[in-house]
């Protein structure tokens, strides 16, 4: 007990440099094949639950999808030719922006190896770490979108923590109206509110919400602009209510992540 | 009684493949919002069939097993899961280890404490951690996976250990006066 007791004050104290870190890392790294036989037994196993539980929505969430498809086939053609176009602009205005999800980031494509059992830290490990240049704070997507962002890094794992931890917030933007504000974990688990959202602003159910991608003066944020991170689901304001209270339903499902793309700055290779 | 050498081996393994099927498999299924804990399922067979020190040790290296592959702060859940495995070898060198009910109150008793207790841990150290979150949606699927669980994590203990050395009867506390 008192040795837990040492661990935790000698953890919590020292720098992420540290060298109860360090052996912590070494021990990440050790125990990293174990993980791996133990996750490709499993995969046969957790493939066939899905494959089943898929069978049962598959035919609701069909009929749904195309109708869905129809819609979105029509957006993404107008879509393509404005992003042709503001391409164009910005080449002869030589603008000079932030860095753009996804053309100026490499991806880091690597399996989820763990989840943190516990619900006090919504957090997964994966298994790519600083040899694969991650650093701490490095987003991570899914083809859905955000997942959240790399929070401590091994040579050969990292932590990511999930946009449904308590600790991480993100801003974000209603890519339709450009309300602008805060997504953070919701009340239950793998929901989403959105806060700080002036009640000037519009916000209507359905609307896409993306990360904002700001920068003031020589602070950025950590993740560009345009990842895509859900749909207000819900949005309710009152006379009492500073802000616009709402939900957020998340593209990505953060119960059955399996792997995960991480993005690396492609500056951060340049000299 | 006579120290076989190969016993702490034995616990050993077992914490540790509990621990790693923990990190990679089962706290990634998700029923009704809960999952099982076989880590803390295999300590409460151990630290029953092997008493309190067996128990102690058993938790400080799972602990330090899971905080390690998960990056988390090292000694949170050695902490938690030393005292756990510490109590519930003492209720099994007492009176429970021979009562058939016994490993389901362990592991009902011991699910709650260790929820509640690292709840406290975590606030303690700092975290943002919602109450309801962890006491409301996630306990009560989680004392019913583990009790469903119980009964074959025992079993499975108790053969891995038995080939071992026999499990011993408890020692009955009688009241005096």
């Amino acid at each position: 007990m008192l040795l837990s007791l040492v661990l935790i004050t000698v953890y919590f104290r020292e720098s992420a440099s540290g060298g109860l870190h360090g052996v912590q890392s070494t021990g990440a790294t050790v125990l990293r094949p174990f993980e791996v036989g133990a996750d490709r037994i499993a995969a046969p196993f957790r493939d066939t639950y899905g494959w089943f539980a898929g069978l049962i929505h598959a035919k609701s969430e069909n009929a749904r999808l195309r109708a869905q498809l129809d819609t979105l086939r029509a957006e993404a053609i107008q879509n393509a030719n404005a992003a042709q176009q503001v391409d164009e602009l910005r080449r002869q205005l030589k603008y000079v922006g932030l860095p753009r999800f996804p053309q100026d980031y490499n991806y880091v494509p690597t399996d989820v190896m763990s989840r943190s059992p516990s619900e006090f830290q919504q957090q997964v490990g994966i298994a790519a770490g600083s040899s694969s240049g991650i650093r701490v704070n490095d987003p991570v997507v899914t083809a859905d979108g955000l997942v959240g962002k790399v929070s401590k890094v091994a040579g050969h794992s990292a932590q990511v923590t999930l946009l449904t931890d308590a600790n991480l917030d993100v801003s974000a933007i209603d890519v339709h109206s450009q309300a602008t504000g805060l997504v953070s974990h919701g009340e239950g688990p793998s929901t989403l509110t959105l806060d700080r959202v002036q009640k000037s602003q519009v916000l209507r159910e359905g609307d896409t919400v993306v990360t904002q991608g700001w920068k003031v003066g020589p602070l950025s944020s950590l993740y560009p602009y345009g990842i895509p991170i859900g749909t207000v689901s819900g949005a309710t304001n009152s006379e009492v209510d500073l802000y616009w209270n709402a939900q957020v339903a998340p593209f990505v499902h953060f119960d059955s992540l399996h792997s995960v793309l991480v993005l690396v700055p492609k500056r951060r290779n340049q000299p | 009684m006579s120290f076989n050498v190969l016993e702490p081996v034995k616990v050993a393994l077992l914490v540790f493949v509990a621990a790693i099927l923990q990190v990679t498999i089962f706290s990634q299924i998700d029923i009704l919002g809960g999952y099982p804990d076989v880590v803390l399922l295999t300590l409460v067979a151990i630290a029953l069939l092997r008493g309190s020190i067996y128990g102690a040790g058993a938790g400080f290296f799972a602990g330090l097993i899971v905080d390690t592959a998960n990056l988390a702060t090292l000694g949170v859940t050695s902490l938690l899961l030393t005292i756990a495995g510490y109590w519930i070898g003492r209720y099994g060198e007492t009176t429970g280890r021979d009562r058939g009910h016994a490993p389901f109150v362990s592991v009902a008793v011991a699910t709650i404490l260790v929820q509640f207790g690292a709840l406290i841990l975590h606030y303690l150290l700092g975290d943002a951690v919602s109450a309801k979150a962890v006491l409301l949606d996630a306990l009560p699927p989680k004392v019913a996976l583990n009790l469903l669980l119980t009964l074959p994590v025992y079993a499975l203990t108790r053969w891995f250990l038995g080939l071992a050395r026999p499990v011993e009867a408890a020692t009955e506390v009688r009241l005096l006066g």
